[in-house]
């Protein structure tokens, strides 16, 4: 993969949450913590209430309380979707 | 005033009165649109990814499930019909209604049973007025639908679907009707089939999109992601609908400004005439008054 940064997404039913590029995400699946670096693999991961923590490309870091969702990762574009989303 | 002129007035007052309320609404539902259609916009990103992130569960695993899985035999459909609470917007209820009528038919053809889930007041009352069974039915929200709301009629579907056709509500097959958004002048009424899945159709070949891995097993994913998609499935469907029906009750509030208009033209000008033929007839009323007084004192002298 040429790029090096995520494109990252948070979405809500209702609205883009925020989207942006991202040198890390991590979140809590079911079967616990996930740090998703560039070139991860393919996923589709089912997320647990939590936070969900974006590092973004700037460095400066910023959080979502997510109430369950999921994460979807394909070729460095990260997907959260969570029913609400809000930012911490 | 004659008393064919004070009618056609009081008949003027009341169009005209008519047309202030037409126009208003004209003008809410237009301001209204704009407001539903951002909300359409707004809501795509999250069903277009959970769509892609469905398509990738199916394609990508063997993982039988009750949701993606047709039964051989189907035995009962729901159908959820999607209508305005209100009306004065045209054929736009109706147009869903009938479009509903239709599918039903089509699978009580193929030998099904049919459920009918209703989301409007107006399919409600069209229903209960011919005495049609109903499964299920949500009113009050049509115009402004909130996520709240799509989920509580997910929910009664979703479990309807869950549970065994033998038992009392279960269904096979779920079926959607509403109205598509697609311009401001074009909304039709569609039928869609939402669960089971047919089998998504991937744009791109198989070859392109990586193999995915699953957290924890692609079986959980599925179990979770399911009725988040036909919640999200079914609110996308609520907000277009609440588009089409505001763009309707423009339309329809248009022409009824239009025809008032129209009408207030015509009772102009039929006012004009009576008051026209009362001068007239008053004048010769007079002349002839006075002629008859002047050949009275012709005589006399």
């Amino acid at each position: 993969m040429a790029s090096s940064v995520l494109t990252v997404e948070v979405v809500s039913p209702e609205k883009r949450v925020w989207s942006g590029e991202a040198t890390s995400v991590s979140a809590r699946t079911l079967d616990g913590d996930i740090g998703i670096l560039v070139d991860h693999i393919s996923l589709l991961g089912v997320l647990v209430p939590g936070v969900v923590s974006i590092k973004t490309a700037d460095g400066s870091k910023t959080d979502f309380d997510m109430a369950g969702g999921f994460i979807s990762v394909n070729k460095n574009r990260v997907s959260i979707l969570g029913e609400e989303a809000i930012p911490s | 005033m004659g008393a064919q002129l004070r009618i056609y007035r009081r008949r003027m007052r009341s169009v005209k009165a008519t047309k202030k309320i037409t126009r208003a609404m004209e003008l809410i539902s237009a301001s209204r649109i704009v407001k539903a259609q951002q909300r359409v916009l707004a809501s795509s990103p999250y069903s277009t990814e959970l769509t892609n992130a469905v398509t990738a569960v199916a394609t990508f695993s063997n993982t039988v499930h009750p949701l993606t899985s047709a039964v051989e035999n189907p035995r009962r459909a729901a159908v959820l019909i999607i209508t305005a609470d209100r009306g004065m917007a045209g054929a736009y209820s109706n147009a869903a209604i009938k479009e509903g009528d239709l599918l039903i038919a089509g699978i009580k053809e193929r030998g099904l049973a049919v459920d009918a889930y209703l989301v409007g007041r107006k399919a409600l009352n069209f229903y209960r007025f011919r005495d049609r069974a109903i499964a299920q039915s949500w009113t009050g929200f049509s115009d402004n639908p909130t996520f709240e709301s799509a989920r509580e009629v997910s929910a009664a579907l979703i479990t309807s679907f869950l549970s065994d056709t033998e038992s009392a509500g279960g269904v096979d097959e779920l079926h959607i009707v509403y109205t598509e958004f697609k311009s401001m002048i074009t909304q039709t009424p569609i039928a869609k089939v939402l669960l089971p899945l047919s089998a998504p159709q991937s744009e791109e070949p198989a070859g392109i999109l990586a193999m995915y891995e699953f957290e924890s097993s692609a079986e959980t994913v599925l179990n979770a992601l399911l009725p988040r998609y036909v919640e999200a499935r079914v609110f996308n469907a609520m907000l277009q609908s609440a588009a089409s029906e505001h763009a309707a009750r423009r339309r329809a509030m248009k022409s009824a400004t239009d025809n008032a208009d129209e009408l207030i033209k015509s009772l102009t000008r039929l006012a004009n005439a009576a008051r026209q033929a009362e001068i007239t007839q008053e004048i010769s009323e007079i002349v002839g008054g006075a002629d008859a007084l002047a050949s009275a004192s012709a005589g006399s002298e």
